[in-house]
């Protein structure tokens, strides 16, 4: 039999194709179809009509903005003295700052709640306060790594010929260090946005009872709405695809950038 | 480059080292203050976080006794080796195979294996759920569904961290192989795979941890009575058992010990490799 290398890569295309893409194309059939399997515009209408679901998407987007902006004024004050300090062994304490990840996160959040269910006596006291600190202690190492490598692998000889051009150090950090980190920004916000609008598992345990976009999913699973699930995951779907082309979009810019400097 | 790095950068403002060593500690004291705290008290018989406690090792005995606790564990375990096992065979072939195929092949598995990485978990067990148990009918009890589900997760982190070393590998390697007599899939086995090893090694490591830190493929695809440690802990932190509750506690302790275990073995290789390489 003729071996060749590239038919080794057939096994994993097709497991993509049967796991990945056939499970979407069902999303968009069960999405747009009923009970009976007609098509139906009403699972979409349902959703930006009914004023429950738009709060529920705005209370997501509410809650992931808050978080992301709290992981980024954590991570990125964090990052920056990590990748600038004079510490020689700085694989180690990015390890430590990493580590946390690699403890379960439900165990994580239990501990962020009995901290809290300490300090606070009743945790329905501040149900959106609880969830930006249990989802931003979830998270923060997801936001640190991106934006500690972006500005670790930074040529400092940008920093010199800015310094050598007259800039004092304020001005060179907004005008060279910012904007050649923002990659590592962006993808931070990527590894951090969107879980912060799905990851209802977390308020759960918070005793945080708001409905948040996963939610809804988790909602129409238990009650067997396969057609309302799929469209609930069409539209995060479609809110993933808009952010990977906003940020494929700014890489491409950024990537211009440097080549211009 | 420039032979400076950007540690130089920092050293210059001397003046500002208060603030940041200030901010570095807060940093510490959040990430690991609520974890240390949970593992002092799991050495005690409080059932919450403030009681005046005593000392008592009932929460380490439930852990290493509890046949519940015992299924758990294991049942976790397993799904993790089994599931990275395949995800590394299927994301390692998958790369090799992408990486030596035409341009269109190459861009339609990267663009594919995209999809699992950047979309939101929640999305991604519901999709598998309502393909593979729903139009498909596959029993749940099976295992197949959670399995798969597990690697669909995984899979696409194993293909990226291959990918790199097929880039980096010197490609008249394979060629020389070939020339000196070796069969393709023999030049494959014993020139291209050990240069991957590294790769394929932490693609595996970054699988486990995929699979043991899921909740949301497991919830949709699971048997009904299998429990990972994510849905169990959930379920338990929604029950008032006690027992079970501070007994996590000591779980979480000892996850912890074993991560922090492994991070110093991990830094110790890697600088005695360093020191190798200096002599």
């Amino acid at each position: 039999m003729h071996f060749s290398r590239k038919s080794l890569g057939i096994p994993y295309a097709v497991f993509l194709l049967l796991f990945v893409i056939a499970p979407l194309l069902v999303l968009f059939y069960y999405a747009f179809t009923d009970g009976s399997g007609q098509f139906t515009l009403t699972n979409l209408t349902g959703f930006f009509m009914n004023p429950n679901t738009m709060g529920t998407m705005v209370y997501s987007f509410a809650l992931a903005t808050v978080t992301t902006v709290v992981c980024v004024a954590l991570a990125y004050p964090l990052s920056y003295i990590l990748a600038t300090s004079r510490i020689k062994s700085k694989t180690l304490v990015i390890m430590i700052f990493v580590m946390p990840m690699w403890i379960n996160f439900s165990l994580r959040i239990t501990a962020m709640k009995e901290i809290l269910s300490a300090i606070e006596g009743n945790l329905a006291m501040h149900p959106f306060l609880n969830a930006v600190i249990g989802m931003t202690y979830d998270f923060l190492p997801f936001m640190i790594l991106p934006i500690y490598t972006a500005i670790a692998k930074l040529d400092p000889a940008y920093l010199e010929a800015a310094e050598d051009l007259g800039a004092n150090p304020r001005s060179a950090f907004f005008k060279v260090t910012l904007p050649l980190s923002m990659p590592g920004v962006i993808s931070g916000v990527m590894m951090v946005f969107l879980p912060a609008m799905t990851n209802y598992v977390v308020l759960d345990m918070l005793y945080n009872s708001t409905y948040i976009m996963g939610s809804l999913i988790g909602s129409y699973f238990a009650a067997y709405n396969w057609h309302g699930g799929s469209m609930i995951a069409l539209i995060l779907l479609g809110i993933i695809c808009l952010f990977t082309y906003l940020s494929d979009t700014r890489e491409d810019a950024s990537a211009r950038g440097g080549a211009v400097l | 480059m420039s032979k400076y790095s950007m540690s130089e950068v920092g050293s210059r403002k001397k003046s500002s080292s208060v603030v940041r060593a200030v901010f570095f500690v807060f940093m510490l004291l959040v990430l690991y203050m609520p974890i240390l705290i949970l593992a002092l008290y799991s050495f005690t018989d409080a059932t919450n976080i403030g009681a005046t406690p005593s000392f008592t090792l009932r929460n380490y005995h439930t852990l290493f006794t509890s046949e519940d606790l015992r299924t758990m564990i294991i049942g976790t375990l397993s799904l993790a080796v089994g599931s990275s096992v395949i995800a590394t065979i299927l994301g390692t072939m998958g790369a090799i195979g992408a990486f030596y195929s035409k341009n269109r092949m190459r861009r339609a598995i990267a663009s594919m294996n995209q999809i699992p990485v950047v979309n939101a978990d929640v999305v991604t067990g519901f999709s598998v759920c309502v393909l593979l148990v729903v139009v498909l009918g596959i029993n749940k009890e099976t295992y197949i569904p959670l399995v798969i589900g597990h690697v669909v997760l995984s899979a696409p982190f194993v293909y990226l961290s291959v990918l790199p070393k097929l880039k980096q590998m010197d490609p008249s390697l394979y060629e020389a192989a070939l020339d000196l007599g070796a069969t393709p899939f023999c030049a494959l086995r014993q020139v291209v795979l050990p240069q991957l090893m590294s790769g394929i090694v932490s693609g595996f490591g970054l699988a486990i941890t995929l699979s043991l830190d899921d909740y949301f493929i497991a919830t949709y695809t699971k048997p009904a009575t299998f429990n990972t440690i994510s849905t169990y802990v959930v379920n338990a932190t929604k029950g008032s058992n006690t027992t079970i509750k501070t007994a996590l506690w000591a779980l979480s302790t000892v996850i912890f010990l074993i991560v922090l275990l492994i991070v110093i073995i991990g830094n110790l290789r890697t600088r005695r490799r360093e020191l190798r390489r200096e002599e």
